[in-house]
């Protein structure tokens, strides 16, 4: 079997203090049925849990649910944390209720991609599989 | 020390979480480390956690973990969801319930599918435990949902397999029936704080002492847990860590041998079948009933 054709594994978090979890469940069973493997953590991590977490999942991509208004504060910092982890080629996504303005900020500390409230499931499992990297 | 050995031993997570994924996609660079991974093995408790669905395995072997961090044991967790047969896709979820730990440093968990390839799940866990071993995780728990042969063959590779069961399992015919209990070194009756714990539990003991099982075999103690609570949960510890001894007499590690070894066999024998290239011709011949599927996979062992 070669890498190309293993599943994608995604890890799904919510990070921060934000019980609306139902985006997330939607996603998790939506990625499950394009093929993903999704390890869902549940609940209120903070950014070491929830890269502590991709590091032993080796994941490919990080999805972050926020719809707490933290964005600002919660996504650079798990960015930053799976950098210094060495998971330089990890893709890291968020979904939830985020202002244009913070998300052109998001992209520029390594966000990859932002998707907003109507982004079918299909467009993002579209994307991850044209971005995910992995090594050969 | 080789350099991977010399890395896992080191405790640094990323090497470890890198070669589970290689050894998970059942990548050929794995096959020249495994003497080396057998060989860098420092005894590990191999312990197989399974039970149906519901009956609170993540949650128990969650309290399991504290328990043993109390007793200053680095854990390794391999826990394992079943994949799609449709699309290959898997929800893996049994991190939600072992969030406690998340952020201790010595406790390293890792998601696995089960993924229903050759051999399936149970083709890859003994290999993924014995690099857990080598990185110095001890014990390392196997946690499967108890639904499917492959589950039960996972379960058959650990040392001491931990069977979860909940209040409401049934009658007591049930738990004479073949299957998961057979397969049981201990049994917890789990959700301990439900009306009628007590009672399932003292019917299975009574079911199961009347009963025959493999050779030379003591029936399972039978313990009530609860495990959001912890009551019992030291108790079961102490029972899984006696248990090691026993896993390890002469006659136990020569039937655990024997699986291993089958298990492995049937793995080979398949894939070089498949790899051989008459796989596709040989299996339509099957479906047309042109073979039999014994003369068939006769056919392909010869080739």
């Amino acid at each position: 079997m070669t890498s190309a054709d293993t599943p994608i594994r995604i890890l799904i978090a919510k990070p921060g203090l934000d019980g609306h979890d139902r985006g997330a469940k939607v996603l998790a069973r939506g990625l499950r049925d394009e093929g993903f493997e999704v390890i869902y953590t549940g609940l209120r991590q903070t950014p070491e849990m929830i890269a502590d977490a991709a590091e032993q999942e080796d994941v490919d991509v990080v999805g972050l649910s926020i719809l707490s208004g933290a964005h600002m504060a919660l996504l650079p910092k798990t960015v930053q944390l799976l950098r210094e982890r060495g998971m330089d080629d990890v893709l890291v996504a968020a979904g939830g209720i985020i202002p244009d303005a913070d998300v052109t900020k998001l992209k520029e500390v390594g966000v990859a991609e932002i998707f907003g409230p109507g982004t079918s499931i299909g467009e993002i499992a579209r994307y991850f599989r044209e971005h995910v990297r992995r090594e050969a | 020390m080789s350099d991977l050995a010399a890395e896992l031993a080191s405790g640094a997570r990323r090497p470890l979480a890198r070669l589970l994924t290689r050894i998970e996609n059942g990548d050929p660079t794995v096959r020249p480390l495994l003497p080396e991974l057998f060989a860098a093995g420092r005894d590990a408790h191999v312990i197989g956690i399974t039970g149906p669905p519901g009956s609170g395995k993540s949650t128990l072997v969650n309290a399991l973990i504290g328990e043993w961090r109390r007793r200053g044991r680095r854990v390794g967790i391999l826990a394992v969801d079943p994949s799609s047969p449709y699309t290959r896709g898997a929800i893996l979820g049994d991190r939600i319930r072992m969030m406690d730990h998340a952020a201790d440093r010595d406790v390293f968990m890792r998601s696995m599918a089960s993924r229903g390839e050759l051999g399936g799940v149970a083709a890859t866990t003994w290999i993924a435990a014995a690099a857990l071993d080598a990185a110095g995780y001890d014990p390392v728990l196997v946690e499967t949902v108890g639904a499917g042969q492959s589950e039960v063959e996972v379960a058959r590779l650990a040392e001491t397999t931990v069977v979860v069961e909940v209040p409401e399992m049934g009658d007591e015919v049930q738990a004479i029936k073949a299957g998961l209990l057979e397969i049981a070194d201990l049994i917890a009756v789990n959700k301990g704080d439900r009306p009628g714990a007590d009672r399932a539990a003292r019917q299975l003991r009574a079911m199961l002492s009347t009963a025959g099982g493999r050779v030379e075999r003591k029936p399972p103690p039978v313990m009530v847990t609860t495990a959001t609570t912890g009551e019992g949960v030291a108790a079961l510890a102490d029972a899984i860590d006696a248990h090691r001894s026993q896993a390890r007499s002469p006659l136990a590690a020569r039937e655990r041998a024997a699986n291993q070894v089958r298990r492995a066999l049937a793995d080979l024998a398949a894939r070089r079948a498949v790899s051989a290239g008459a796989w596709e011709a040989t299996v339509q011949a099957v479906a047309d009933r042109e073979l039999d599927p014994l003369t068939a996979a006769e056919h392909l062992l010869d080739r």
